[in-house]
């Protein structure tokens, strides 16, 4: 069982390799347009702070970028990729939208919901694995159903390769484990 | 085989990486733009291609390019709208991500036409993988000189960025993606003031799609008047179409404007047919906000012509027996596929997406979304029908931006030419829960 | 100077007047409504539609109608300019309209709202709204919280006008609310608990066009007609000092701002005269006021039934 606070333990501020990738991003706008750098650097942030942003999360990125903390609430709260909750370890976000859907994504949702014994879209496994969520079109429409899991795409969903990805993710995770 | 522009050498490993393209004929729009023409001129070029913009709205990019103010001692600023959301659109990613360097092409030849020093990839955020193809894409071009400071010795200087979304279809919409690049939420601005004259930071800004700036690569190559032998007279060029749905052969083609649908739905080099040996139902041509085709009206015209993949074509007929273009988003859907369901889905994603601003859209799409929900679930009654098309009305148009347009008229469209199987899902809405839910029809699943 | 007409009243603006200024220049039932737009707050307008009006010639130079119903808030006229209003039927159907879209979601929880009777939704329902619901759905609901222990916020009646916000932008140093999540899930809020206890906060709830923001000071304590508005002034070195203070006998339950016939603050020699905090919450006592006399309410509101006007010499009994 992965309990959220071990997820939590990671807080602020930034590593120093990571504080010069902010810094790089933030260069990229002109001098006093810095807020144009927020949702990249929420993005490493939420990488960085346990996959989602806490309120410290979120006043530490304020203090960053020198804006008021209800400036970095309004716009993590808008965008629906920031996660504002703890999540499992990794999270599953299939896309629901018509094209996917003609194509038989309500039944991958309804699959993985049973895989991982849960109830409702939004829930995490037991054991702390893995979350579910949806999402609408990812731009596969072509390649459905489909999921994204972090950074990746996966496409042409069966439920045996659903089993499959699940598997590999928790692989992924021991074997990181045990390196640590 | 029609004439390939974009795509020509797609099928050429290495393609992404700097030196196989360059090979290919690679950045030669820039040296020629910056070598031998005046920026005007790269302006004037892609107003005589009558490109039409390939976002979804089909203004023509280089009208566009025309209207933007040129204040004296005001930075100008290009951003390429890479926020790919719409429903069935998913060509922009695959040009990003199998060519990421005519995606920078693109850019340094419009920037240079533009008079930009900065320009900017608005990416959506769940590209982050594309992001990072086009960063290394950037970098190769920085290194070989394309980009940075006196390029190609002509006294132009460039610098360009990705910068990445969060998660919202609503910043597909210019203003709104100018101010999430601001940083802010993305609530589309009030116009006018037009990008063109009040855009990034109050400077004067175009804002096009990514298709669109990697199409002028080719029109500066090959010359306007090249362009314009390809497709039709008002439709000129090439497209890409990402098709899906129920299709034999889903995927992402460039055909040549004028094509008929018949012809690339059905013709071994595109679609090859439905799936499955199944018929089609319905086509939606141009993304999920353009109106709904019954399989009538899909080959045909009203007037029983043939119809062909153009902008006039598409939308022969009008909304009441036409559709549109719109970005190329190709959904088709086969003979078990359940309209109302669909459309449910849609105006689901709309609710979804709205920004919440104002409130013809705030409330009127999650009210339609909540009758269509009941209506799929057989908890509709035939006043429900009515009660959409009357909400939807008053949406349209109304709003400050064109969301609620995008929201409205897919349910106007099913409506008006799937009328029936709305009412009968009312009066066999037990039938109707059971019916059609996905592929594997999994028993266990309730509503 | 421009000439543009409005319901066939015609009138010469400046250049870059919108129309909804130009309209309160004719005044009268020309003017649409607004419930977003307030003309000391720049930067709001746009948002609710209720203004929406009908052009039916752009300007002399290019008399075409315009295909949509424009915001007259954000809408500047043209010379020639011909727009209509309550003479338009495309206009009041389009305007019911978005009364039944800012309705749906409404708790219509006016028999225990503060806000009533001085209420602009109250009053657009009545002018331009249905009788009775087409709206068969769950409404969507907040629960109410105080931010800062002089405001409450109902959420459920907010129509995310986004007034007090631009408040706390523009009044205030420090903005620590805003708009959170997106699309119907919208709402205004601290996201996590803290108070907004600027000097000039409370005059959110004054911009408030409906009982979203509330004063806790004065909450519940009379129906506003019961109450008797009299214009008053301190000396005050945060703000103007002048105020609204609103008497039931000789106690005084709230402290507003002077606010014009379209709800909004009065301006003198262009600055908008804000109160303060402490005169808005903390001088409760008469002694602490110099009264100069009944504040003068449109005789259509329901306060003005008080008659308290006509009694000058019994003012405070």
């Amino acid at each position: 069982m992965i309990s959220t606070l071990e997820t939590q333990a990671k807080r602020p501020p930034f590593s120093p390799e990571k504080m010069a990738e902010v810094q790089g991003v933030i260069k990229q706008f002109p001098e006093g347009k810095q807020k144009s750098a927020i949702l990249r650097v929420l993005h490493i942030a939420e990488e960085e702070f346990g996959g989602w942003l806490s309120p410290e999360t979120m006043d530490y990125v304020a203090g960053l970028l020198d804006i008021q903390p209800i400036e970095v609430y309004e716009v993590a709260t808008f965008y629906t990729m920031f996660n504002m909750q703890p999540t499992g370890k990794f999270v599953f976000e299939v896309c629901r939208t018509g094209p996917c859907m003609l194509v038989g994504s309500d039944d991958i949702i309804e699959y993985i919901k049973t895989k991982l014994g849960i109830s409702k879209v939004g829930e995490t496994s037991a054991d702390g694995m893995f979350t579910l969520k949806t999402a609408e079109c990812l731009g596969a429409c072509g390649y459905g159903p489909m999921l994204q899991c972090g950074k990746v795409y996966h496409e042409h969903l069966t439920p045996a390769k659903v089993d499959a990805l699940m598997d590999e993710y928790r692989a992924k995770y021991s074997s990181e484990n045990n390196n640590n | 085989m029609g004439r390939k522009l974009l795509l020509e050498h797609i099928n050429v490993p290495g393609i992404e990486t700097y030196d196989v393209y360059r090979n290919h004929g690679g950045y030669k729009s820039v040296e020629k733009a910056l070598k031998t023409m005046s920026p005007q001129e790269v302006v004037e070029e892609v107003q005589k291609s009558a490109l039409k913009g390939r976002g979804g709205a089909g203004f023509p990019t280089g009208m566009k390019w025309s209207f933007l103010a040129k204040p004296e001692g005001v930075p100008r600023y290009l951003v390429c709208n890479a926020d790919e959301s719409e429903p069935g659109t998913f060509k922009d990613r695959f040009l990003m991500e199998k060519l990421p360097h005519l995606m920078v092409e693109g850019m340094i030849t419009s920037s240079y036409a533009l008079g930009a020093n900065t320009s900017y990839i608005y990416i959506r955020g769940e590209y982050m993988f594309v992001l990072e193809i086009l960063e290394k894409a950037i970098a190769e071009a920085y290194a070989k000189g394309w980009l940075g400071k006196n390029i190609l010795g002509s006294g132009y200087d460039l610098d360009l960025y990705v910068a990445p979304g969060g998660g919202a279809y609503i910043c597909g919409e210019e203003t709104a993606l100018l101010e999430s690049l601001e940083g802010k939420r993305g609530n589309p601005r009030m116009k006018p003031p037009f990008p063109a004259i009040k855009g990034l930071y109050g400077c004067p800004t175009v804002v096009n799609n990514v298709e669109s700036l990697c199409t002028v690569v080719p029109i500066i190559n090959i010359g306007a008047d090249e362009y314009l032998k390809i497709g039709t007279e008002k439709s000129s060029g090439t497209k890409l179409i990402s098709a899906c749905g129920n299709l034999a052969r889903p995927g992402v083609y460039e055909i040549e404007l004028g094509i008929s649908v018949e012809e690339f739905i059905y013709g071994d080099e595109w679609c090859r047919g439905i799936a499955n040996g199944k018929k089609i139902k319905a086509l939606i041509p141009g993304g999920s906000s353009v109106p709904i085709l019954p399989a009538h009206l899909i080959t045909k015209t009203a007037t029983g012509e043939d119809r062909f993949m153009s902008y006039e074509s598409l939308s022969d007929g009008g909304f009441a027996s036409g559709s549109m273009l719109g970005s190329g988003g190709f959904i088709v859907f086969d003979e078990d596929q359940c309209i109302v369901r669909n459309t449910w889905n849609f105006a689901r994603f709309y609710a979804h997406e709205s920004c919440g601003q104002c409130s013809p859209c705030r409330e009127g799409t999650s009210w339609m979304e909540k009758v269509l929900h009941r209506l799929e679930t057989g908890k509709g009654n035939m006043r429900d029908i009515d009660l959409l098309a009357e909400i939807n009305k008053k949406i349209e148009g109304n709003t400050i931006c064109p969301l609620g347009d995008a929201a409205a008229w897919p349910v106007a469209a099913a409506i008006r030419h799937f009328r029936e199987e709305f009412e009968w899902h009312v009066t066999h809405p037990e039938e109707a829960v059971k019916r059609n839910y996905g592929l594997l029809k999994t028993p266990s699943i309730t509503l | 100077m421009i000439k543009v007409t409005i319901d066939d009243i015609e009138i010469e603006v400046e250049e870059g007047t919108t129309i909804m200024n130009a309209a309160r220049m004719i005044g009268g039932d020309v003017v649409p409504p607004a419930m977003c737009y307030y003309s000391s707050l720049p930067g709001t307008g746009g948002k609710c539609r209720t203004c929406l009006v009908e052009i039916a010639a752009g300007s002399t130079k290019d008399p075409r109608p315009m295909p949509k119903l424009m915001v007259s808030c954000s809408t500047t006229v043209q010379d020639g300019m011909i727009v209509k209003n309550r003479t338009s039927e495309k206009v009041i159907e389009n305007r019911g309209a978005v009364v039944e879209f800012l309705l749906i979601n409404h708790p219509l929880d006016c028999p225990v709202c503060d806000q009533a009777g001085e209420c602009d939704l109250q009053d657009l329902g009545f002018s331009h709204g249905k009788e009775g619901s087409r709206y068969e759905e769950e409404k969507r609901t907040f629960e109410p919280i105080d931010i800062g222990e002089n405001i409450k916020l109902h959420m459920n009646r907010c129509i995310l006008c986004y007034r007090c916000v631009h408040v706390a932008n523009q009044l205030t140093d420090q903005r620590v609310h805003g708009a959170l999540h997106r699309g119907d899930h919208t709402e205004i809020s601290t996201y996590i608990e803290k108070a907004v206890d600027n000097d000039f906060s409370g005059n959110m709830i004054d911009v408030c066009p409906v009982g979203a923001l509330t004063d806790r000071s004065a909450r519940f304590k009379s129906r506003v007609w019961f109450l008797k508005p009299m214009n008053a002034s301190c000396e005050c070195t945060k703000c103007s000092g002048k105020a609204v203070v609103w008497m039931f006998g000789k106690q005084m339950y709230r402290v507003t701002t002077r606010q014009d016939q379209y709800g909004e603050v009065e301006v003198k020699d262009g600055k908008p005269e804000w109160i303060c905090n402490e005169c808005r919450f903390d001088k409760k006592d008469l002694e602490q006021w110099t009264i100069e006399g009944p504040r003068h309410i449109s005789r259509n509101s329901v306060i003005s039934q008080g008659h308290y006007e006509v009694s000058k010499t019994n003012l405070l009994k």
